[in-house]
């Protein structure tokens, strides 16, 4: 335990001499809701694949980083008035966002967003299509003739579809893979598979370029030894997408 | 908690519930609960004070106090409180970073706003981004704190500011007639009798500012609403040792009989406070505590 | 684009007609204040049917509370204070899973977890509870010598009420209930923030000036056009209101008529 606390200690001093800018922590923000990027454990702590990957990323960068939770819809706008410094959120890199706020190198690389129904059936191309408020899938259905139902949680989409409110939810297959597979045949993988935005980044206020690189110094030696991979398979399983 | 909490999956109904019911994040949930508690306890006396001050600068004789006041009371009040809450917050975080950047940084030459991004000063940052996490909730709280007060605040000022007036006009001639200066005549008349006419206003404000507090929710803070949703959600085994389905009813039922109680316990309470309070006034109430003594 | 080509696009979409897409960039005040102005649509129906619908349950518990029969008084207390006790916030999100479990039993239950109607219900009981306590005050406080006179002509019953209890309830509880209506035209603003979703991105007023303050990360602009359109509609409550209060007690001298005193009530 000392052994730990003192490591700590000299990460942070090394943070703080590295450091003029005022980051001698480096908050983390996180919305907790979306598993298996980020969620809420049973001790109540963040955690998850970003978790996980930020921790890294932050020794490797030699910055002392703290974990914030954060609504989604408010997730930008906060990030932008200085209430935490990133955002690890499995956010999608887009043009629409990228004129806000500023994106490392993806640590996720551009996968395939699908539907889910009740049922092989289920109406995704005209019918009801839950999808999380302020997310490229929602923009991207309310561009479709599918209805588009949104919810304020990723949680909330999928249930949804589990109480008949929508005909499917269409969401980042990869959040939508292990609940497929808990759900016992109550939800099924229907229609095409879309690709969607230009992988997960972490974001990052537009000024603040001097942390922007660190950070993506420290994704591309993450990339380049393999422990990204070893990541993204330990919590995505062996079938994703890897660098 | 429990030592045989290690196995959920082999427990039996009961004990599973009991290991549940115990996790972590469920001790969050239970401190959410003291957190709605603790707003209440000091935004009360703060939008209290609010109130006071806004209806003393209302009854200003000087016009321009009394049109901050009387501006203060109307406007507030004429618009819903949740646009309020959903702006305020912001506001006063950037309002408050901007005074101090116009202080403490002189020579600062960039501008603040740079496209989207709201910049001062590290120094001026609130709270310093140096902070440890546990100040930056507080900081949080306190913006909710102020922004809770605000809106009651005004709401308060209309209630003493009624009350100032319902003060019988012979007791403060009286207490003229004894040679009691405006001031001493406000203070140690008109205060301590308008509390009585105040009372059955203010106490109805407190049942609202308790119904209020779920709205804490939309200020980012992590209350009742936010765990309720949180931990009522469908859990898939692999993300937890707990799975479920989708609770979220039994998690606001809850909600529910918790301020079902609050306000309940209030009106008890503050019944019997407006007894004490009605005693030796002249208003009925106060007669006939006089009559049912003396009989 | 225009403004007048905003307004055609937009001044309806709340209700679905017109642009089916929101503005995504380049965001005009003249959008925003259509928009918002859409949204106001929802809060004006929850609100007004709210209102319509609520009055009648109201009047019946106020009848059911001061009933000598326990039978009905219990059962009225209870329902005023579950409603008046707890935050309509957390009964909107509560109403809303009660809702989804119920229909997944009974189909019947479908179209109750849209907000037009599930929201709907809920704002019904909430006000029907409010406005129940403030006409049960008003029955408590008709002068005796009214219903005394009543009976001396030979009223009883039905005719009683309706000729003289109620009016006179009416009459005494007007400017309570004109706060009550206020009040309520404010809390329309919860639905779209609690459990009901929006669907095709048709909500109300705070929905839209919460998009806005999203996308332009600039909450300056939209929510004061919220609380323009807000003191706007408050101002037509009291005007409509205090119309109906001179029609109640146009029988009264000049001098002993009531004054409609303002107190716009806050979140419940």
């Amino acid at each position: 335990m000392k052994s730990i606390l003192l490591s700590t200690v000299a990460v942070a001093m090394t943070a703080t001499l590295a450091l003029a800018d005022g980051h001698s922590v480096v908050r983390m923000g996180t919305e907790g809701a979306y598993p298996p990027y980020n969620f809420i454990n049973d001790a109540g702590d963040v955690d998850g694949f970003e978790r996980e990957l930020g921790d890294e990323l932050c020794v490797r960068a030699e910055l002392t980083c703290e974990w914030v939770k954060n609504d989604w819809d408010s997730i930008i706008p906060n990030l932008v008035s200085s209430n935490y410094d990133t955002i690890m959120a499995g956010m999608s890199i887009t043009d629409e966002r990228d004129e806000v706020i500023d994106f490392t190198q993806d640590y996720f690389p551009p996968t395939a967003s699908a539907y889910v129904g009740a049922s092989d059936g289920a109406d995704w191309e005209n019918g009801v299509v839950a999808a999380q408020t302020a997310t490229i899938q929602a923009g991207h259905i309310a561009e479709g003739s599918a209805t588009l139902v949104e919810f304020a949680t990723p949680e909330e989409t999928v249930a949804a579809v589990r109480n008949g409110e929508a005909d499917a939810v269409f969401a980042d297959a990869d959040y939508l893979a292990p609940l497929v597979e808990a759900s016992g045949g109550d939800l099924v993988f229907i229609g095409p598979d879309v690709p969607l935005g230009g992988g997960v980044g972490m974001g990052l206020r537009e000024s603040d370029t001097e942390l922007k690189e660190k950070f993506d110094a420290a994704i591309t030696s993450m990339k380049e030894d393999g422990t990204l991979n070893t990541l993204l398979v330990k919590w995505f399983g062996e079938g994703t997408a890897q660098y | 908690m429990f030592s045989y909490c290690t196995d959920p999956d082999a427990l039996d109904r009961l004990r599973w519930l009991s290991c549940y019911l115990t996790t972590g994040v469920h001790f969050s949930f239970y401190l959410s609960f003291l957190k709605v508690i603790g707003i209440l306890a000091v935004t009360a006396p703060v939008a209290l004070a609010f109130g006071f001050f806004g209806a003393m600068s209302a009854r200003s004789s000087i016009a321009p106090v009394s049109w901050l006041g009387k501006g203060y009371i109307a406007v507030v009040r004429g618009v819903p409180d949740i646009a309020f809450f959903l702006f305020f917050v912001i506001a006063l975080d950037q309002g408050f970073e901007w005074l101090r950047h116009q202080a403490l940084c002189p020579d600062w030459t960039d501008p603040i706003r740079q496209g989207n991004d709201f910049l001062v000063c590290p120094q001026a940052k609130l709270p310093l981004g140096t902070a440890p996490q546990a100040v930056h909730q507080t900081y949080a709280f306190g913006l909710a704190v102020v922004t809770f007060a605000l809106v009651f605040g005004a709401f308060a000022a209309n209630v003493i500011f009624g009350a100032m007036r319902a003060v019988p006009k012979a007791q403060l001639e009286t207490a003229e007639a004894y040679g009691m200066s405006p001031r001493q005549t406000f203070w140690r008349i008109l205060v301590p009798q308008m509390w009585v006419y105040a009372l059955p206003g203010l106490s109805n404000l407190w049942q609202v500012l308790i119904k209020a507090t779920p709205l804490l929710f939309l200020l980012g803070i992590e209350d009742v609403v936010y765990w309720a949703r949180e931990l009522g959600g469908t859990k898939t085994a692999r993300f937890t040792a707990y799975p479920h389905g989708d609770w979220r009813m039994w998690y606001f039922l809850a909600l529910l009989v918790f301020y079902l109680f609050m306000t309940w316990g209030s009106e008890k309470i503050l019944s019997r406070l407006m007894t004490r309070l009605t005693r030796g006034q002249a208003t009925t109430g106060g007669e006939a505590q006089r009559r049912g003594a003396a009989a | 684009m225009s403004c007048v080509q905003t307004i055609q696009d937009y001044a309806l979409r709340s209700i679905g007609i017109g642009e089916r897409l929101l503005p995504r960039s380049d965001f005009t005040v003249c959008e925003q204040v259509v928009l918002i102005g859409s949204g106001m649509i929802w809060n004006v129906y929850f609100g007004f049917m709210a209102l319509a619908t609520g009055f009648f349950l109201a009047t019946a518990v106020a009848l059911g509370k001061g009933s000598a029969n326990p039978w009905l008084r219990k059962p009225a207390e209870l329902y005023v204070f579950l409603f008046r006790g707890s935050p309509l916030f957390i009964q909107f999100f509560f109403a809303y899973f009660v809702f989804l479990n119920l229909k997944r039993v009974y189909p019947f239950f479908d179209p109750f977890t849209a907000a037009w109607l599930g929201a709907l219900i809920v704002l019904f009981l909430n006000t029907g509870a409010y406005s129940a306590q403030i006409f049960h005050g008003a029955l408590q406080s008709i002068p005796k010598g009214e219903v005394e006179a009543a009976d001396a002509y030979g009223l009883s019953g039905w005719s009683r009420f309706r000729r003289i209890i109620w009016p006179t309830m009416l009459r005494l509880a007007w400017p309570a209930y004109t706060n009550e209506a206020i009040f309520l035209f404010h809390a329309t603003t919860l639905v779209y923030f609690s459990g009901f979703p929006a669907w095709q991105q048709r909500g109300d007023a705070l929905y839209y000036a919460s998009y806005f303050a999203d996308k332009t990360f600039n909450p300056f602009v939209p929510y004061p056009i919220l609380a323009g359109y807000f003191i706007l509609l408050t101002l037509v409550i009291i005007g409509g209101f205090g119309l109906v209060n001179r029609r109640l007690n146009r029988h009264l001298p000049a001098n002993a008529r009531s004054k409609m005193k303002l107190r716009p009530n806050l979140i419940r």
